[in-house]
């Protein structure tokens, strides 16, 4: 190849059938090579759908023995070989809603604080070791939430939410029951600590990307940082916003070792937030190495399914509401 | 006469107004500063509780003696070791399918449907949970061969690293600057070319950042090796076979009701805790380095 490159131009000159031979051999290493990405790039896109179709072939058999009664039982009983996936269903929704009403507006604030309040210098080092918390194993949340953070919620948080706000009239069923440590509540805490930093450095970047003339624009007419916070920054990011709520949501629909840890693994449907419950991705990894018989296995994958269309749709949404800020920004 | 009491009234409304705004400012600036504070605090707490508990269980015999039977002392040699190797080899299988197609994204298919789709499709691979992908090669792999496997454990793996570099690298790509192409290209240098020795080269310390996080991710999954790799109490060099990881055994120990086990389970999070910061931090640093040179 060297030498090739080394030769005067008259010496291929007189060789117009080496120059034809090598242009012939870069046309066709050229193709190849489109070849080669293209089918690298439709791999990309079949696993996502070998994934999903793999995973309905998978739960077949749970489908079409249940039905619809799949999504609306709660029996799940191994030994009579009748399951019904709603306490994972709802164990899931639950802990995900708690798991956004803390980490939503707490992410908003951090966003708030790296963009606004902090001095400069400050800004950096926050929002290193902000996202440091998405970097750290989700087993080590639920190692630490086992044996840390429930010992402190039986002895503290739940006996203060029992006492106080267990006798309120319509929210009280909600904080009713015994002081187990493990249940939603701290699973949905958990999964909260695990979203902020995904929702909180979406907001931020978002925040950044507010052209400064209309922050000014608003300072010049007299408003505090915080009017232009609510009433210019956040109308002006607010499909990004939204996107990045919902890429936090996905993972914690999604979340599965720190769940598994602090949720309790049990299958009955209680008003309690403080009882234990299940997720679905709690369910299978409980019970996928003790699945004895096959319809059990497909049922676990059915709601492997289930997981992976839910949290598509979400992340689908999430993307679709982030692509139209940075559409707007005209990239 | 009567104007005087009126301006006067109107002075103490635009008072009141200005000072209930001025509070309100200063109570959400403090809400703000307050939430970071309490993200800190999770952040400190759980690092803290993983280093004293790790520390204390850190023993030489971590890395030379099996995970021993219920009760009895070991350590986790077997499960580093699995770990390590199917680590290597999902980051060996992701990584070339990744940076191909992430070259497929920047360089063949700017502005096409195909790319865009493939982009968002990547995007949503991105964040999926990584239970499902342990579903997905488990009716790929495990169920047709019969058992688990450590091949299908870093299979799994290499469907996480994917598009972690798929993304990376085709950010790299789009920051190289065009001239570059364009100078190469003019030379007569065919495209393939241009790409694999010149572009490549310029973007060679993004492309390994996004390696170095996809390694980072992978080395603390445990919830897709548990139908894939599964588990394995003894050495174990047969891809064949079911195979540890520290993730799982961390899983199963802590789980369990047994002390000596719990202390292994928090040397085996200490370790991989311990791993994945450096591993996060070199990125960083390689990334900072790269914005020195370039500014």
């Amino acid at each position: 190849m060297s030498t090739e490159h080394a030769l005067p131009a008259g010496a291929i000159a007189q060789r117009p059938d080496a120059l034809a031979s090598r242009s012939q051999r870069d046309l066709s290493a050229d193709r190849a090579f489109r070849w080669l990405v293209t089918g690298a790039g439709i791999f990309v896109l079949v696993s996502l759908f070998a994934a999903a179709l793999s995973m309905l072939w998978g739960g077949r058999a749970a489908f079409s023995t249940f039905g619809i009664d799949f999504l609306t039982t709660t029996d799940w009983d191994a030994v009579g070989k009748k399951f019904g996936a709603l306490v994972p269903i709802y164990g899931t929704l639950v802990t995900a809603a708690i798991a956004m009403i803390i980490a939503v507006p707490v992410s908003f604030g951090i966003a708030l604080f790296l963009t606004e309040v902090a001095p400069p210098w400050l800004r950096t080092p926050v929002a290193s070791a902000i996202e440091l918390l998405a970097g750290i194993p989700s087993i080590i949340y639920g190692m630490w939430g086992l044996f840390v953070f429930v010992p402190v919620m039986s002895t503290t948080v739940i006996p203060f939410l029992t006492t106080h706000l267990g006798p309120l009239p319509i929210f009280g069923p909600l904080f009713q029951g015994p002081p187990l440590g493990i249940g939603m509540l701290t699973a949905g805490i958990v999964l909260a600590i695990m979203v902020i930093p995904f929702i909180s450095s979406v907001m931020r970047e978002v925040f950044l990307t507010v052209p400064t003339r209309l922050k000014e624009s608003a300072y010049a007419l007299g408003s505090t940082t915080w009017e232009v916070a609510w009433n210019v920054v956040l109308p002006y990011t607010r499909s990004a916003v939204i996107g990045g709520i919902f890429l936090g949501l996905g993972r914690a629909l999604g979340e599965t070792m720190a769940v598994t840890f602090v949720l309790g693994n049990a299958h009955h449907l209680t008003a309690s937030l403080l009882m234990p419950g299940n997720s679905i991705a709690a369910t299978i990894a409980n019970e996928f190495s003790e699945a004895d018989s096959d319809i059990y296995v497909s049922s676990l994958i059915a709601l492997g399914f289930l997981l992976f269309i839910v949290t598509f749709v979400v992340l689908a949404i999430a993307k679709l509401m982030l692509m139209r800020l940075s559409r707007r920004e005209g990239n | 006469m009567s104007a005087v009491p009126n301006a006067a009234a109107k002075a103490a409304v635009a008072e009141s107004l200005y000072r209930r705004r001025r509070l309100m400012n200063h109570l959400a600036l403090g809400l703000a500063s307050a939430a970071t504070l309490f993200g800190l605090f999770w952040l400190v707490w759980i690092l803290w509780t993983t280093l004293l508990n790790g520390i204390s269980a850190l023993a030489p015999s971590l890395f030379y003696e099996m995970t021993p039977p219920p009760g009895e002392t070991g350590g986790l040699a077997n499960a580093f070791f699995g770990s390590i190797v199917m680590s290597l080899l999902a980051i060996a299988m992701g990584t070339p399918i990744g940076i191909l197609a992430g070259t497929f994204l920047a360089e063949y298919s700017r502005r096409s449907w195909l790319g865009e789709t493939i982009r968002f499709i990547n995007d949503i691979l991105l964040s999926a949970p990584s239970i499902v992908l342990g579903l997905f090669v488990y009716t790929l792999l495990v169920k047709p061969m019969g058992h688990f496997s450590g091949f299908a454990g870093a299979v799994t793996l290499a469907f996480i690293v994917l598009p972690v570099v798929v993304r990376t690298t085709d950010e790299m790509l789009k920051l190289v600057p065009s001239q570059m192409r364009e100078a190469a290209l003019s030379l007569g240098i065919p495209q393939w070319k241009v790409t694999v020795q010149v572009l490549y080269r310029s973007a060679l310390p993004g492309i390994v950042t996004g390696v170095l996080l996809a390694l980072a991710r992978i080395s603390g999954e445990t919830a897709p090796l548990l139908f894939t790799a599964l588990n394995n109490q003894f050495w174990s060099h047969d891809l064949a076979a079911p195979m540890a990881s520290v993730p799982v055994v961390v899983f199963q120990y802590a789980m369990s009701p047994y002390d000596s086990w719990h202390s292994l389970a928090w040397a085996g999070a200490f370790m991989v805790t311990v791993f994945v910061l450096a591993i996060s931090l070199i990125a960083r640093a390689i990334v900072a380095r790269r914005k020195v040179a370039n500014d």
